[in-house]
Parts: structure tokens; C-alpha cells; sequence
């Protein structure tokens, strides 16, 4: 304690005067650090490739990029020494990867609009609304029939695999058998399942005995159930698991069976996480593509029919037109693959808005519990 | 069970008062077995779901697995129906795996970070609900984009790792010039499609971390990488692990982005840049319907082998992110 004083008072003009201690503001100098730094590393490694003879491409983009994070960390270094260039070597790599991540994330989604936009407004109504055989015109293609096959496929597994999700989640909150937690693992392994084993499960089960009237609608809805129950029923059991257990106990107190405890109280406390956790689920699985892969049939005509006969779908739409030689039926693909996207992302947004509106609370957030205490 | 004792204060009446215990036997009511039946029901329903797709594809597969038994694990190339390596195909998809969580990982880190300790705090409910939103953007369009864009994108920095780092291994290319549609450019694809859950996971872990810690660390005139390394780091460190795991089985299982881009010999190969190694998952849904029944057995067996793994992973992606709850 002695010594420690004794340095503090030899020593007293190496404390800045006292500040507070501001963690996200950059000072002057560490923006001139950093500029300078960048500035450096560009002049030296343009001044080597220009002498060198060397192309400027990607490797130049590398070797700035490299030779500035150095130059930035000898700087800081010589200046504040080794534990504050940790830390601003840190924060530069942070942002950066970050940045540059969200950045290729959001490129994909403006790719896709840039792409499918033009398509679908072009010959606005109609490529919603024709099928593939080109209208009266013979080339004004359209989604219409993948679209009303989505919307069937996608609302029959919905109405298979909420109700299921929704009581297995309330059996694995209610219950503590060793079946609720074996269930619940088997939920949390479920959630993983490649797609395509679920195609290829109901493909052996069911559209190889049957033949060529295997394939229908209603059978990609079960496949497509395969992936959604899972799915949902994690993201109720979340929120169900945040209901207050003092609602339960008083529910019982005042003699209420279980069930009616259940489904009375815990469930209707939890409605608009329930809402989120279904819309997410079929948000989640509307873009589902190999398991429609091998159960749904495709086909370039609308099949209102569910029950039977190939239907279309706009994942399996996609992924035909991909293949096509030809520019135009490419393009009808990035049509088709902008109205999925509108679709899950409206859908996820829906989800969102629901589910953060309808409760006081913070903790209906899609998959998580948000911070509670926030700092 | 909780019994209330009479406060110690309390005005005692002359009349001693019986305090046994009041013992309440809520029996169960005949609606309350019915309803805890429809749940087990429900319940048992996923259970037997997992159990069927086990059985059917097991029985499905039986023949291959009779007929070439180990051979059918050890073949390195996958030719049906007579020499099936599942080998050939498994590497492929590890190797796209690994590719996908080494790129993904870093950057899903630095995304969760600076979300939770970089960002303003008024962005931060944006950022995380953008990060939540790029999570379900479906697969296909993924595929799709990595096809007509990426491929075009990449080619410049890829033929510059050709070049410059073609004395590592894994860099060498026999077919230079060739490099899109390669292995490499499907693990960018789904690097790309797990980020976001992998990011995800990991914010969400990271956000439980005690702030008292870090506000102590930076107390003691600690830097926030000081905060980050020696607070948030270890306390996260399960759930990160877990999060990799999971983002691992979507990556082995993901199977739209590389039907579309992937081009394969279906033989185990070291180079990751040009065409070599298959897919399990691109493998079934290309050549599944048009098989013959042995072949069918045989790409079965391979996909059990395929959903065995990824099962593997996301149970020891749970398990771990539990314990690391349990010590929080």
C-alpha cells in the first residue's frame, strides 16, 4: 500500500488530468492514427507494385489491407503502447469483419431484388397471376401457380404442425417425465435435420409404393411438417418457459384443474410469442426446396387441388428455372425467388411486429429472451 | 411443500390451535388425464417421428449395407451401383463444412461483439433484429445468388490464392483457370448462410455475460479487448461452442446451395479450389428419383450416414450450450 502511494505521488504528471473515462468516443488522435496508417500502407504498397510491375487487383486490396492493420498497430504501439494496440487492433477487426459480413449479407438480399424486381413489375399483375405456359401472348410467364402451390403446401403443414408444436411444447413446460425431456432433446437434434432426409424419407414412405400418384401438394405439406414442428415448437417452448410461474401457482390456488391452467391461462399469457413462434416456423420453412424436391411434382400449370396431382411451388420454381439456357427463363427464376423473399421476410417481419407489440415485456423476441436489464 | 407457521407476534387465542399441517390432495380431475394424454400424444408424435425416419431409411438401406458392408464406409469413390464409397461424397460435405465454420466464425464473432459491446447502444435492437432476419432468408435464393454472382466474384481472389499460395496443400489446383462451381466457392456460400445463426447464438450467450465483471475490468483501467478476452470470452465460451456446433450440422445438412453450384467428381481430393469432391446431400437430390433400386439403397445408406452425423453435432451442440446455461 506504502509503495503503491509513493509511486502515485513520484509520478503524478503522467495522469491526464482527470476525465471521464469515455469508451465508445474516438479521440482526434486515434482518428489521425488510423487515416494516417491507411494512408501509409497505400502509398507504400502502390509505390511496390508500380516499381515491381505488378497488376493492381486483388492482391493490392490484400496487401493494403495487411500492411495497414500493422501499420495501425506499430503506431499505436510506439505511441500508448502494447495493451491499448490489443485493443484498437481488436476494434478495427471487429468492425471490419462485422461491417464487411452485413454488408455481403444485405448485397445477397439487394441482389435478389435488383434481379427480381424489374421481373415482376415489369408485366406487373400477370407475373403474379399466369402460370408457366405464357399466357395468351405465349411468353408472359408467371408465378401464379407456384405461388397458390406455396400458399397450400406451406398452409396445410402449418395447420398439421402448430397444434402438434404448440402441446408438445406445453408437454415438455408441464410435464418432467423422462419422455418430456427425452422429447425435448429429440426437438433440439430435430431442429438440424438436413432437409433432404426429410425429402427422402417421405419420398420412401409414401411416393415410391404409390407411383406416379405419389406426388401431390398435400404430401410436400407433410414433408414440409417435418421441418416446421421442430422448429416452432422450440421457439413456444421459449416463450411458454417465460410465463410467470406465480400465474400458474394462483391459477391452482384457487382450484383450477390443470388443464384449464394450461390452457386458459399459461397459453393466452403467452399468445403473442405464440404467434411469432408459428409465423417464424412458417416463415422458416416456406423456402424449403429439397424437401418439396421429390414430393411435390412440380409442373408449369396451376393444380388448385392439394389432394392430388403435381402442384408447383416457388422454391421448386426456382430451382427449375435455374437450369434453363436460356437468359429470360433465368430471369423468370430471380422473379420467383424475389416473391419468396418478399414473402419470408414479410412474414418474419409480421412475426417481429406481433410478437414485440403485443406484450409489455421485452421477452417475446423471436429466438431469444433480449437482455433483460439492459446495461 | 410449503406450510406457513403463525408469526411469532401474532395474538395467540386461548384455544390451542390444531397445527398439523393442512395436507390438500388435488387429485387429478378426468379432463386433467385426458389432457396430460393429448399432450404425451403430441409429444410422443416427434418421438416417433425421429424413430420412423430412422427405421424407414435403416430398412431402406439394408441391402447396401449387407451387400458391401465396411467397404460401403471405406470406398473413396462413389460410383453406383457397384462401388459405392460414401467416402467420396462424406468428404465433400465435411470439407464444405469446414470451410463454411472457418470463415463463418471469426466474422459471426466479430458480429456479435460489436453488436453487444461496439455498437451504439440505440442500434442495437436493429442490428439484432437484422442479424435474426438474414437467418431466414431461404436457402435457394442463397444457391441462386452464389451461382450468378459469387461465382463471378470470387474468381479474382481465388485465382490470386491460386497463384500465390499454391504451395499449401489444400490451394493446389490441377486445372487452373477453372475455379468456380469448386468446393471452395460452395463453403463461401454456406459461410455465408450460417453467419447469421452462428452470429446469432453467440450475441445471445455473449449478452448474459455478467456486466458487473466488465464494468469492474474496466474499473480497474482494463481496455474493452481486456473486457472481451478475460470476462466475456470465458463466459460465453460453451455457448459459442455450442452455437459452432449447431451452425456445423446446418452446413454438413445444407443442400440447395450446392445442388446449384457445386460441380463434383465425386472423388476424395485434397484441392478445394477446382472440381473434386461430392456432396451426400447434392448426390441424393440429383440422382435419387432416377435410380434403381440398389442405387437408391445405397445413396439411402449414405444419407443416414449424412443425418447420423448431423444429428451427432447438433446433440453435442445442445449439450454444451446447456452446461454452460447451467454454470450461468
Amino acid at each position: 500500500m506504502a509503495d503503491l502511494l509513493v509511486d502515485e505521488m513520484r509520478v503524478p504528471a503522467a495522469f491526464p488530468p482527470d476525465a471521464p473515462n469515455r469508451k465508445r468516443r474516438v479521440s482526434r488522435e486515434g482518428v489521425i492514427d488510423f487515416v494516417g496508417a491507411a494512408v501509409a500502407a497505400f502509398a507504400a504498397v502502390w509505390l511496390l507494385f508500380s516499381l515491381a510491375g505488378i497488376t493492381f487487383g486483388f492482391g493490392f486490396v490484400f496487401c493494403w489491407a495487411v500492411l495497414g492493420y500493422t501499420f495501425y498497430g506499430i503506431l499505436v504501439w510506439r505511441r500508448a503502447g502494447v495493451l491499448l494496440m490489443k485493443d484498437r487492433l481488436a476494434t478495427v477487426a471487429v468492425w471490419t469483419g462485422a461491417v464487411v459480413a452485413l454488408v455481403a449479407l444485405l448485397a445477397v438480399v439487394f441482389y435478389v431484388v435488383a434481379k427480381g424486381a424489374p421481373v415482376v413489375f415489369a408485366n406487373f399483375p400477370h407475373f403474379l397471376i399466369n402460370d408457366m405456359t405464357g399466357g395468351r401472348s405465349g411468353d408472359a410467364y408467371g408465378v401464379g401457380a407456384a405461388i397458390v402451390g406455396t400458399l397450400e403446401q406451406v398452409g396445410i403443414a402449418a395447420l398439421i404442425s402448430i397444434p402438434i408444436a404448440f402441446l408438445t411444447a406445453t408437454y415438455m413446460v408441464e410435464s418432467r417425465s423422462m419422455l418430456s425431456r427425452l422429447v425435448r432433446n429429440i426437438v433440439d437434434a430435430m431442429t438440424g435435420t438436413p432437409s433432404i432426409i426429410a425429402g427422402l424419407f417421405i419420398y420412401i414412405l409414401w411416393v415410391i409404393p404409390h407411383g406416379v400418384n405419389g406426388k401431390s401438394g398435400f404430401v410436400a405439406a407433410v414433408t414440409l411438417s417435418i421441418m416446421m414442428i421442430p422448429v416452432t415448437c422450440r421457439a413456444a417452448l421459449e416463450v411458454i418457459r417465460v410465463v410467470p410461474g406465480s400465474l400458474r401457482e394462483a391459477a391452482l390456488a384457487v382450484g383450477a384443474p390443470q388443464w384449464r391452467v394450461a390452457l386458459r391461462v399459461v397459453l393466452p399469457t403467452a399468445r403473442a410469442g405464440l404467434i411469432t413462434a408459428g409465423i417464424l416456423g412458417v416463415a422458416r420453412t416456406a423456402g424449403e426446396t429439397a424437401e418439396v424436391l421429390f414430393t411435390a411434382g412440380g409442373g408449369p400449370h396451376y393444380n388448385w387441388n392439394p389432394i392430388h396431382g403435381n402442384q408447383d411451388d416457388l422454391p421448386l420454381r426456382i430451382f427449375e428455372q435455374v437450369f434453363q439456357p436460356s437468359a429470360k427463363a433465368i430471369s423468370v427464376g430471380w422473379g420467383a425467388a424475389f416473391v419468396l423473399m418478399s414473402l419470408v421476410l414479410t412474414l418474419f417481419i409480421l412475426a417481429r411486429l406481433l410478437g414485440s407489440g403485443g406484450s409489455r415485456r421485452r421477452s417475446f423476441s423471436l429466438w431469444h429472451r433480449s437482455r433483460s436489464a439492459d446495461e | 411443500m410449503v406450510t406457513l407457521a403463525a408469526p411469532p407476534n401474532a395474538l395467540v387465542d386461548a384455544e390451542p390451535v390444531d397445527e398439523t399441517p393442512l395436507v390438500l390432495t388435488a387429485g387429478l380431475t378426468s379432463m386433467d388425464r385426458a389432457f396430460r394424454a393429448l399432450l404425451a400424444a403430441s409429444g410422443a408424435i416427434v418421438l416417433v417421428l425421429l424413430l420412423s425416419i430412422l427405421t424407414f431409411l435403416a430398412v431402406h438401406s439394408w441391402w447396401a449395407l449387407r451387400t458391401f458392408k465396411l467397404d460401403f464406409f471405406t470406398g473413396t469413390v462413389w460410383s453406383t451401383p457397384i462401388h459405392p464409397g460414401v467416402l467420396g461424397i462424406l468428404v465433400g460435405s465435411v470439407i464444405i463444412a469446414t470451410i463454411a465454420i472457418t470463415v463463418a466464425l471469426p466474422i459471426a464473432l466479430a458480429i456479435a461483439l460489436m453488436i453487444n459491446e461496439y455498437a451504439p447502444p440505440r442500434l442495437r435492437a436493429w442490428l439484432t433484429a437484422l442479424v435474426d432476419l438474414l437467418a431466414v432468408v431461404p436457402s435457394i435464393v442463397f444457391g441462386f445468388w452464389g451461382l450468378e454472382a459469387l461465382n463471378t466474384y470470387v474468381h479474382a481472389p481465388v485465382a490470386w490464392i491460386a497463384e500465390h499460395l499454391g504451395f499449401i496443400p489444400i490451394f493446389r489446383t490441377t486445372e487452373p483457370s477453372n475455379y468456380s462451381d469448386s468446393v471452395f466457392v460452395c463453403g463461401l456460400i454456406v459461410a455465408i448462410m450460417i453467419i447469421p445463426v452462428v452470429a446469432s447464438v453467440s450475441r445471445e450467450v455473449m449478452a448474459q455475460a455478467p456486466r458487473d465483471a466488465c464494468e469492474a475490468a474496466f474499473g480497474l483501467g482494463g481496455t474493452r479487448w481486456g473486457s472481451i478476452t478475460d470476462v466475456i470470452l470465458p463466459f460465453s465460451r460453451n455457448g459459442v461452442v455450442g452455437g459452432v456446433l449447431l451452425g456445423i450440422s446446418r452446413a454438413l445438412g445444407e443442400t440447395m446451395a450446392v445442388v446449384l453450384v457445386l460441380s463434383n467428381n465425386n472423388v476424395v481430393s485434397k484441392a478445394i479450389l477446382g472440381p473434386g469432391n461430392g456432396d451426400i446431400a447434392k448426390q441424393i437430390a440429383d440422382t435419387f428419383p432416377v435410380s434403381d433400386v440398389h442405387s437408391q439403397s445405397e445413396l439411402t445408406l449414405a444419407g443416414l450416414t449424412l443425418f447420423a452425423t448431423t444429428l451427432l453435432f447438433s446433440l453435442g451442440g445442445r449439450f454444451v450450450a446447456r452446461r454452460s446455461v447451467g454454470q450461468g
